[in-house]
């Protein structure tokens, strides 16, 4: 589920000999000459492999896709490439990302944990969460996000997971950087949108367990005079008893 | 009848438009890249078009049922602006794309050494990218730019049977038949080609080589000509095949030779949404 899928082992495990081999054809271009990852990077789906790894992700949203983890393999050769070069790899990562598509945009999210470019990791992060693209969102939370986010960045990007309705299974190590910040505005969210009569992501449990003042809130709203508060509030606590 | 239009400026156009092509038979477009209308300033304007036409554009087409592959360039007449010429710098990123199927709107339009520079360039860029190339013959002394044109496709070593040479008419389609390049014929409301002489045109000159669309844009004109000339083309005579070789088989096979078209089957939807964003709800969050 996380990067560890994307080591060059396993992709090729995935590949079919020819694409294999346009693979080796443009790793090695790519390490003879950097410069051409700028158009081998996007032609890199049509030219060696494209669709879903696991068949209950076919859009990869919560894992990558094959051709994420060919582009992954062609970031790597890159970085290999300009190792020597103080700063050219931010460079040319952050024209990929800008010149890129949805789908280019998201290979590159999905390789910043293998990539060293400092600040320039933020900011790409930085823009993914600011738009309204689940994919984009969902690769921000990989393992590239809980490398480079901070904290306060990587509690926003959580909560706007459950916004879109991107599944929390897309946040690397959930569990492991929750905090009672983080359960403290899911249940924000959460007491909101019962108030207003509307549905709750089952995920927003995920990480607000038992939290006491989101439970307590809830159990007031089934007392509430309004009925459509008072089923969403039993619809919401009934879900927490499912997760 | 099925019809695919291989020059239309979407962009332009109305989601009640793409409803309409697709009832008069629309499956598949091209939209070059253009002017707006209203000048750009710099190359930034030019790579968010680019990233729309990549991007929202086939995305607002295939909720209709339409595939949408785009051409990009920067076009003549902005060639003109020395602000503008550093987009030629970062277009073969965009050039290297998925459904990126052509290099155009290129070509003159004043006929001055900056537009020909830029001609130049990019032709020699769709050489290294493989992909056909879609030339605009200017409104303006028409036969002279369509002659200095076949002059620079042939000094570029790129092979004729991947140009596409459009807007032609009466005076200028038998020289580009001469080259080897294909023709292109934009039917339009007005005097310039209309469908019956469109017809006529076909009678003399045979099916080979030949494209018909609309460019359509945010001008006058008709996203439907297409379909109106095959309805002509029976009237006067030729038959469905004749029509769907027209106005289907050879679009795809000009485009096809950038093997990257998107022609697997597409069905209109309703629930799917780019970027967050959905057309048919109409708008963001
Ligand atoms: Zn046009």
């Amino acid at each position: 589920m996380s990067a560890e899928a994307g080591h060059g082992p396993r992709l090729r495990d995935l590949l079919a000999p020819p694409a294999r081999r346009r693979l080796d054809e443009l790793t090695a271009e790519i390490s003879a000459t950097p410069s051409a990852v700028a158009t081998r990077f996007p032609a890199a789906a049509r030219l060696v492999a494209r669709g879903p790894v696991r068949p209950g992700d076919p859009s990869g949203l919560l894992g990558p896709t094959l051709e994420d983890l060919v582009r992954l393999v062609l970031l790597e050769a890159l970085r290999d490439a300009l190792a020597d070069v103080p700063g050219r790899l931010a460079q040319e990562v952050t024209a990929l990302y800008r010149f890129g598509d949805s789908d280019e945009k998201r290979a590159v999210l999905r390789a910043l944990d293998r990539l060293d470019i400092g600040e320039t990791a933020h900011d790409l992060l930085g823009d993914a969460l600011r738009s309204n693209d689940p994919r984009l969102v969902a690769a921000a939370l990989g393992p590239g996000g809980h490398r480079h986010l901070d904290q306060a960045g990587w509690r926003h990007g959580v909560l706007k997971c459950l916004f879109l309705e991107v599944p929390l299974a897309a946040v690397h190590r959930l569990a492991e950087r929750a905090d009672p910040e983080l359960a403290r505005m899911v249940g924000g969210f959460v007491v909101e949108r019962v108030a207003a009569g509307r549905g709750v992501p089952a995920d927003a449990w995920r990480v607000l367990g038992d939290h006491p003042p989101t439970v307590r809130a809830l159990r007031a709203e089934l007392r509430s005079p309004h009925a459509d508060r008072r089923t969403a509030a039993e619809l919401a606590l009934a879900q927490r008893r499912d997760v | 009848m099925r019809i695919f239009d291989p020059h239309i400026h979407m962009t332009s156009r109305t989601t009640d438009d793409y409803e309409a092509m697709y009832s008069a038979g629309v499956r598949a477009v091209v939209e070059p890249a253009f002017w707006l209308g209203q000048p750009r300033t710099n190359p930034g304007s030019f790579l968010d078009y680019f990233d729309g036409l990549v991007g929202w554009e086939r995305f607002r087409a295939a909720r209709f049922g339409i595939r949408h592959h785009c051409a990009l360039a920067l076009n003549p007449k902005e060639a003109n602006d020395p602000r503008c010429a550093d987009v030629l710098d970062v277009l073969p990123r965009y050039l290297a794309k998925d459904g990126v199927v052509a290099v155009g709107e290129i070509g003159f339009d004043s006929m001055t050494a900056a537009e020909e520079e830029a001609f130049a360039r990019q032709l020699d860029m769709a050489v290294a990218a493989d992909l056909p190339v879609l030339v605009h013959t200017p409104h303006r002394d028409k036969a002279a730019g369509t002659r200095r044109t076949l002059d620079l496709v042939a000094a570029s070593g790129i092979a004729p049977e991947r140009v596409l040479v459009d807007h032609l008419n009466e005076t200028t389609v038998d020289i580009v038949a001469a080259s080897g390049c294909w023709m292109g014929f934009s039917i339009y409301p007005d005097t310039k080609m209309d469908e019956y002489r469109m017809v006529r045109i076909l009678a003399e000159h045979g099916l080979d080589r030949i494209l018909v669309n609309s460019a359509a844009d945010w001008g006058r004109s008709d996203p439907l000509k297409t379909a109106r000339t095959g309805r002509a083309m029976l009237d006067h005579g030729f038959d469905s095949d004749d029509v769907d070789r027209v106005l289907w088989r050879n679009p795809v096979e000009f485009f096809g030779q950038s093997g990257r078209l998107l022609l697997d089957d597409v069905a209109p939807d309703t629930g799917a949404t780019f970027a967050g964003n959905s057309v048919l709800r109409g708008g963001g969050e």
